[in-house]
This record gives structure tokens, C-alpha cells and sequence, in this order.
């Protein structure tokens, strides 16, 4: 019991590191940027050639593959955003631009590195574990749970706090409006890929350390289950997507201890298309639909 | 040069020990083995396997007067060059049995034409559990298949432990570990082992600490693994980081030095299945490993299993009253029977497909070792 716990606690927080960087983009901006997870995978192979080929310890490593994920993210929103921005139906084309970069980005990885699992050496992270009340928790699990934590508070801090967050938040509200205001609304938006890729690297990252695996489908496994999570939390809510990724990390745990591992995705998605039916604007979401 | 002197000497020992024979008959034996392309390991281990027990059997005079002579050819791991070489041995060496190919989907390809042609094939390394003895009844297997090989092992590892109930971990979204874990669940029951729970996880995969938490909760003696090497790496890892040291054996998937690479220390004791019992006291076993080391080479399972099937077309010429023909050599093979083998006792089963024990292989130090 207290070790499922830990192991919901662990999952839900790489779901909830995740899903931080995708609600940014998707709930803040309303732009669904399926290349976020291409971005997730590719900065996790970067510490892994930092750590592997440079020999940086991943203490070095880990903020060099984040400010190379945020900087992939502006080239992200550059090619496959910014070009489309102004057209009627530049949500879904958007949309489409994004999966046709991510495809490619994979493509290249693929080519560069094979379809083989790479692996941080042994000896990258420390493998101690500590025992709570009967449950063993490694403290790389610790120090993941406590990035997602500060990662949670640092965004919520941005966005309410800082100049850069109040911005976000006008051309959230009204691009339009926050134009006429005189923000500049292309660089507002490139920032906040920046933000949001910077955190997906981060992510990408832990993933690939947590369980030793960097491959190039590594974002295509917690890409739906991200997607799930910010429905869930409601879109653009910082806590809600980090309480529905902790909820979903609990709740898959719990059907495999309880009901069966053959029934984990069943639950899951059910419980998710039960909330929507019941409070279609997820946990902690806006309490209104904000139209434009 | 040197083989071609031995092995006239060994014709001439042969003569001169039985001089009441007619003159020397020579069987041709093709060999079609991966010597170049993906498969190529195994293709130099199987070549050396061939070769020297064409020369044992030449030299211990056990066909009376006649004279194995091997044809050695590349199948380049592919079909295409699987198919041309099957031809070749067929219509122009005109050989009376083929050993190989071998990787099962070049046998697939290639021993239909063999099976027209009325020609016996022995596949020594083709593991695949249906498509081989199923391409005709003149395909007779040598290598095991896993569903064999897992029945065994466990029997190994059971009386090695004792344990007394199990529970298995298994991918349920691909056929090679669908498969695995259909062997491994009705080999625990056919030996009457209860098993106390069953996990299923998916391909894609990385976290596994849920499932083998459950399992650990309903505390089984010992747990049976069916997954592909990367997945079985991670669950390894994770079960001993969870502080769970329940004795694991895992299917063919596991069998792979990738295992240690990927998974370390925690790989240390994990078993797996295998064909060959390299540590066999065994006198034919000893004797073949002795000569593969004088001729320089450190054989495994595909060496071992590939002297056995010049061993079985051997015996099944001797079966057939020393008669090497195509036809001669398929009826002998099911005369067949407990025959002395580096893989132990070997025979046929009605199947056609080869019976002989199977042994656990434990990881020790980073390396495979037998369980003793």
C-alpha cells in the first residue's frame, strides 16, 4: 500500500512535469503543440551525449539540455507556428505543423542514433534508496517529485508575478487587445515556448534518468497521457495539471493493484471521460469558458 | 590443405580398420550457414561446429567405409541467397542432407525447395515454434524451441531452489511475449506449481514498479518474466531497487548479453533457459569442447548444436544400415534415439522437431553461467 503510493506519487510527478510545459502552450495560448513531446525526447538525448561524450556530471548537464530545449522551442514555434498565425484556421494548422516538425525531429534521431535504447552510465545518478514506513524510495525518485514541486511553484510564481507572466496572460485573454495595449504579441508567444520547452526538456530529462531509457518513441509514451492530464486539471491551470498528473499517476498504480494491469489504460481514460462528462472544465479549471 | 590431408588420412584409417568394406562411398552433406551479413556470429560458430564434427565422425570410423564430405556455403542472412544455395546443393552437388539455414526466416524460404526436391534438412538453430517441421516431413529440427526449452528449465531451476508457488510478469501487446508467457504459464501447471498472481504490462512501457509491487504483495517464491531484452533490463532493475530479491527467470527475450550491459549488478542472478549445457561432465560434451579449444575456438550453444546435426545425419546412416542416400538418411532419422550428443541425449520427437534436456543459465559476475 505505502509502496504503491510512492510509486503513484512518482509516476503522477513525471506526468505533472510533463503535462506543466504542454498546458502552458495549449491552455494559456490555445495552441496545441504536438511537437512537444519531440522536444521532451531530443533534450533528454542532449544530456545523455553531455554526460556520455563530455563527461559533464548531470548536475551540469541538466540546465544545458533546459536552455537547449527552450531555445528548440522558439525554433518550433518559428517554423511551425508563426508562419500560420493570422490565418482562420491556424489552430488546426498549427496543429498539423506541429506533429509534420515532430515527425521530422524523430526522424532525425532516428537516423542519428538508431532505434536502440541509449543509457545514462551506471554511476550518473546516485541509486541509494531510503525506507518510509516499509516503502523504499530511491532518492532519485525524491529529487524528482521535489523538481516537479519547484517547477509547479516557479511557473505559477511567472505568471502571476512577473512582467513577462502579465503579458502571457493579455494575449491569453486577446491577442488583439493585447496588441492595441502595445505588447509585442509574437515575442510574448516565443517566450512562452521558451518557457514551455524548457520545461518539457526538464522533463525529458528526469523521464530518461528515472528509468534509465532514452529512445526515440520516449515521447510518444507519456505524450496522451500529458494530454489526458491538462484535460483533466483544466486547461492552463498550473495546479490542476500538476494534481491531475499526481491523480493519474495514483490512479493507474491503484488498477494494477487492485483490478489488473490489463485494465490500467481502461481505467484511466474512463475516469478522465467521466470527469468531462461531470465537470467538463476539468478539476481546477477557469469556472467559465472564455470565448474571444 | 590440412583438412584435405586429415581427412584423407581418416578415410584411410577408416579403410585399413575395416578391410573387409567395398571401397569408400562419399555422402555429401551442404551446410548453409550465415557467414556474412547480421546473423554472422552465429554462422562462424555454427562453421566450426560442422567441421570438426565432419572430421570426429570420419575419424571414429562409425559409418564403416563411408566418408562424410562437407559443403560449406554462405547464406549471406538472407532468403534470396538461402534459396540459391538450397538449390545449388540440391541439383548440383547433390547432396544427401542440408544442415541450416540459419535464421528461421531464411528456412521458411528456403527448405520448401529442399522438401520438392525430397532432400532432408536439419535447422540447428531455427527456434520458431510453428512454420519449420511444418514445411514437410523431410525437415528434421535439431535446436529447441522455446516452448521446449522452458518446461525444462524450470524443472532445473526447481530442483536447484524448491520453490513452491510462482507468479509471472509479461508483455501483452506482442506475440513473442504473448508467447512466452503461454509456455511458461502451462509449464507451471503442467509440474503443479500454483501460480499466485499474473502482471501484464505493454510495449511501450518504462515503469514497471506498480506491477512488481503487486507481485511482491502476494510474495511468490519465484517469478517468470516474458519480455523483449530492453524491457526485461528495466523491470530487473526496478524489482531489486524496490529491495525484492525473488529468484527471476525470464524467456528467450532474456538471452542476450545486453541483459548485464543494461541492467548491471542487478542482473546478477537472473536465469534464463538455453539449449546447451556448456558445464556437462558429459563425456561427448567434454570431448567436443576440448576440440573446438584445440582448434582455437570458444564454442556456444550454436557450435554445440550444429556438431550435433552432422552427429544425428551420422547416426541416421548407421540406422539405415549404412546407407547415405536422400531417402535413407529421412527414414533413419526417426530411428534415432538416445543418441550421445554435446546437447545430451538426443531423439526425435513424432513432431520431428529434437528432444534432448535442456539447462538454466544464471548470471554471474556479468556473464552467463550454468546453474550446477
Amino acid at each position: 500500500m505505502g509502496q504503491q503510493i510512492v510509486n503513484g506519487l512518482f509516476l503522477g510527478s513525471i506526468y505533472a512535469l510533463f503535462a506543466l510545459g504542454y498546458t502552458l502552450v495549449f491552455g494559456v495560448l490555445d495552441i496545441l503543440n504536438l511537437a512537444h513531446q519531440a522536444v521532451f525526447m531530443i533534450c533528454a538525448y542532449a544530456a545523455l551525449v553531455l554526460v556520455v561524450h563530455l563527461h559533464m556530471p548531470i548536475f551540469a548537464a541538466l540546465p544545458v539540455a533546459v536552455l537547449a530545449g527552450g531555445l528548440l522551442g522558439m525554433v518550433v514555434d518559428r517554423i511551425a507556428f508563426r508562419p500560420l498565425r493570422g490565418r482562420s484556421d491556424s489552430n488546426i494548422a498549427g496543429l498539423i505543423s506541429s506533429i509534420a516538425l515532430a515527425t521530422i525531429l524523430e526522424a532525425a534521431v532516428l537516423q542519428f542514433f538508431g532505434p536502440d535504447v541509449e543509457r545514462f552510465p551506471f554511476g550518473t545518478v546516485p541509486t541509494r534508496s531510503i525506507q518510509i514506513g516499509g516503502a523504499v524510495v530511491s532518492e532519485l525518485q525524491i529529487v524528482i517529485i521535489a523538481i516537479a514541486v519547484a517547477m509547479l511553484l516557479g511557473l505559477t510564481w511567472l505568471l502571476r508575478r512577473t512582467r513577462l507572466g502579465r503579458r502571457i496572460r493579455a494575449v491569453a485573454e486577446s491577442p488583439k487587445a493585447a496588441r492595441v495595449l502595445g505588447v509585442d504579441v509574437d515575442r510574448i508567444i516565443s517566450a512562452s515556448f521558451f518557457v514551455s520547452s524548457a520545461l518539457g526538456a526538464a522533463a525529458g530529462v528526469l523521464f530518461g534518468l528515472a528509468f534509465n531509457n532514452v529512445a526515440p518513441d520516449m515521447g510518444r509514451s507519456v505524450e496522451l497521457k500529458g494530454l489526458a492530464v491538462i484535460v483533466l486539471g483544466g486547461m492552463g491551470s498550473m495546479p490542476g495539471a500538476a494534481l491531475a498528473g499526481v491523480a493519474l499517476g495514483l490512479l493507474e498504480v491503484f488498477t494494477v493493484a487492485w483490478i489488473g494491469s490489463s485494465y490500467r489504460d481502461a481505467v484511466a481514460f474512463g475516469v478522465l471521460f467521466l470527469v468531462l462528462v461531470l465537470r467538463p472544465r476539468g478539476l481546477l479549471g477557469p469556472a467559465a469558458l472564455r470565448e474571444a | 590443405m590440412f583438412a584435405s590431408v586429415r581427412s584423407l588420412a581418416a578415410t584411410a584409417v577408416a579403410l585399413l580398420a575395416l578391410p573387409t568394406l567395398s571401397a569408400a562411398e562419399t555422402v555429401k552433406i551442404g551446410a548453409a550457414f550465415s557467414l556474412t551479413g547480421n546473423a554472422a556470429a552465429y554462422g562462424a560458430q555454427q562453421k566450426a561446429g560442422v567441421q570438426a564434427a565432419i572430421d570426429d565422425v570420419n575419424k571414429s570410423g562409425k559409418l564403416k567405409g563411408i566418408t562424410l564430405e562437407l559443403v560449406l556455403e554462405d547464406d549471406a542472412t538472407s532468403k534470396e541467397q538461402g534459396i540459391a544455395v538450397f538449390q545449388r546443393f540440391i541439383n548440383r552437388d547433390k547432396v544427401s542432407a542440408i544442415i541450416g539455414p540459419t535464421l528461421s526466416t531464411t528456412a521458411t524460404a528456403a527448405d520448401p525447395l529442399a522438401q520438392q526436391a525430397r532432400t532432408p534438412v536439419v535447422p540447428v538453430s531455427n527456434t520458431a515454434p510453428k512454420g519449420i517441421t511444418d514445411i514437410g516431413d523431410y525437415v528434421w529440427r535439431v535446436s529447441l524451441t522455446e516452448a521446449q526449452v522452458i518446461p525444462s528449465a524450470l524443472k532445473v531451476a526447481q530442483a536447484k531452489i524448491g520453490f513452491k508457488n510462482a507468479a509471472i510478469l509479461y508483455g501483452n501487446d506482442d506475440a513473442f511475449t504473448k508467447g512466452g508467457f503461454d509456455v511458461m504459464k502451462a509449464s507451471l501447471e503442467a509440474a503443479g506449481i500454483p501460480i499466485v498472481d499474473i502482471q501484464t504490462f505493454a510495449t511501450k512501457d518504462r515503469d514497471f514498479n506498480a506491477q512488481l509491487t503487486a507481485l511482491k504483495a502476494k510474495n511468490p517464491d519465484f517469478l517468470m518474466v516474458s519480455a523483449l531484452v530492453e524491457q526485461a533490463a528495466a523491470i530487473v532493475s526496478q524489482a531489486r531497487q524496490l529491495g525484492w530479491n525473488v529468484p527471476i527467470m525470464g524467456g528467450n527475450g532474456f538471452n542476450s548479453p545486453k541483459l548485464m550491459a543494461n541492467a548491471g549488478p542487478a542482473a546478477e542472478g537472473v536465469m534464463v533457459g538455453t539449449a546447451w549445457n556448456k558445464a556437462s561432465a558429459d563425456p561427448v560434451n567434454q570431448a567436443f569442447i576440448a576440440g573446438q579449444k584445440a582448434r582455437g575456438n570458444d564454442p556456444d550453444q550454436f557450435c554445440a548444436q550444429a556438431y550435433t546435426g552432422v552427429l544425428v545425419i551420422a547416426d541416421a546412416i548407421a540406422q539405415a544400415g549404412m546407407k547415405g542416400g536422400r531417402e535413407d538418411i529421412k527414414a533413419g532419422f526417426a530411428k534415432v534415439k538416445d543418441l550421445p550428443t554435446p546437447l545430451g541425449k538426443f531423439s526425435f520427437l513424432p513432431s520431428r522437431d529434437g528432444n534432448h534436456a535442456a539447462a538454466v543459465q544464471v548470471v554471474k559476475n556479468g556473464k552467463f553461467e550454468i546453474l550446477q
